[in-house]
């Protein structure tokens, strides 16, 4: 029990210190904020139910007020914009990632995290953005997607990140990784 | 950890949290199916004039906080002048704005201790099956107090790879940073357990 209350809060505060920690710029140019990779994280690490529970965590003290989204912003007013599709997707894209990694428990970590973090990641948090995002902007699939798609690329270095970095705490502390334990 | 809240006490300090919450919800509610542009430019200027009822400088730390938003808001309009009709795009934005502005103010206006409190009470009927609610609470304490030390740490790992390397460290410092963010998670737990559990 406290363990699983340790890892969840320590996992919510990672999601926050990846945000607000200075953005990657990578060899292509592409700047990109860390938040979307601890979301895929708390998935592959630690797992379907307890993922969900962090970044479900997460997002509570957004809303209550902390600025722990990237950039520093929170509060309540962040969940009135037509892009609060990502952030309600957070919590679908790390239970999918978790999900993925514990029913797959064969072949390299690394490749099936990747892929987990793709399709929860990527995939399912997209799902869910998209339709939200022309919900609220009253505009098109086409031109909605095409709004979005200057983030993918980005997303998917995360992704590949994901995997490695997950394979990478499974060496150095296995009992950590919740989701093949 | 800087937090959202105005640095100083408003009267809307007073209202109890629950009210805000409540009234920013049926605000939000009764907003939402309006498009009339003159009605929405009208509630955008009552929401303005809310602020200033309480400070100018309320007002001003309010605009601060909507400029992210801002930008989005130009990027949506411009795409609505060249696609489809301007007043939707126009419509569209007012509306955000209002009730983003509207959801800022209880935010700023409302101390996080009353925040945890409300969602303590909204927790009490899982108390009642069983579930431990205090769990949120001390979940809640050590995201607060983990944060800054875990941005810490990223700083200090990032300083000792450039003592090394003439490149930046970038993405390299994650696993490290996860790995002390892992051991320190079960230090806690054993700490937690010690002194009597949750």
């Amino acid at each position: 029990m406290e363990r699983n209350i340790a890892y969840v809060a320590l996992f919510a505060a990672l999601i926050a210190a990846l945000g607000l920690l200075p953005k990657f710029t990578l060899v292509s140019g592409i700047p990109i904020t860390a938040q979307s990779l601890g979301i895929m994280l708390c998935g592959t690490v630690l797992g379907s139910k307890r993922g969900t529970m962090a970044v479900v965590l997460f997002l509570v003290l957004v809303a209550l007020g902390l600025p722990l989204l990237a950039g520093g912003r929170g509060g309540l007013g962040v969940f009135g914009t037509p892009w609060a599709g990502f952030l309600f997707g957070f919590p679908f894209a790390a239970f999918f990632a978790g999900f993925i990694m514990e029913n797959f428990k064969f072949g390299s970590i690394a490749v099936v995290a990747g892929i987990a973090a793709v399709i929860g990641g990527i995939g399912v948090l997209y799902a869910i953005a998209i339709p939200y995002y022309m919900v609220g902007t009253g505009k098109g699939v086409i031109e909605s997607t095409a709004t979005m798609m200057p983030f993918i690329p980005g997303d998917l270095i995360k992704a590949v990140l994901a995997g490695i970095i997950t394979q990478a705490l499974y060496k150095a502390r296995p009992a950590a990784v919740f989701s093949r334990a | 950890m800087l937090a959202l809240t105005l640095p100083r006490k408003t009267k809307a300090h007073a209202i109890p949290a629950g009210w805000k919450l409540a009234g920013l919800a049926i605000v939000s509610a009764l907003v939402f199916p309006i498009a009339n542009i003159f009605l929405l430019s009208g509630l955008l200027v009552g929401v303005a004039i809310l602020h200033l009822l309480l400070g100018r400088d309320v007002l001003r730390y309010a605009i601060w906080m909507m400029r992210p938003i801002a930008v989005f808001a130009a990027v949506i309009l411009l795409f609505h002048i060249f696609t489809s009709d301007f007043i939707a795009g126009l419509s569209i934005i007012l509306r955000m704005l209002t009730l983003v502005a509207l959801a800022n103010l209880v935010t700023m206006t409302t101390k996080l201790s009353e925040m945890i409190t409300i969602v303590e009470y909204c927790l009490t009927p899982l108390a009642k099956l069983g579930v431990n609610t205090r769990v949120f609470g001390v979940a809640t304490a050590m995201v607060i107090r983990f944060t800054p030390v875990l941005i810490n740490k990223a700083s200090a790992l990032r300083e000792s790879w450039r003592a090394r390397s003439a490149k930046r460290a970038g993405w390299r410092i994650v696993m490290p940073l996860f790995l002390t963010a892992v051991d320190d998670a079960d230090r806690v737990a054993e700490a937690l357990k010690a002194r009597g559990g949750v």
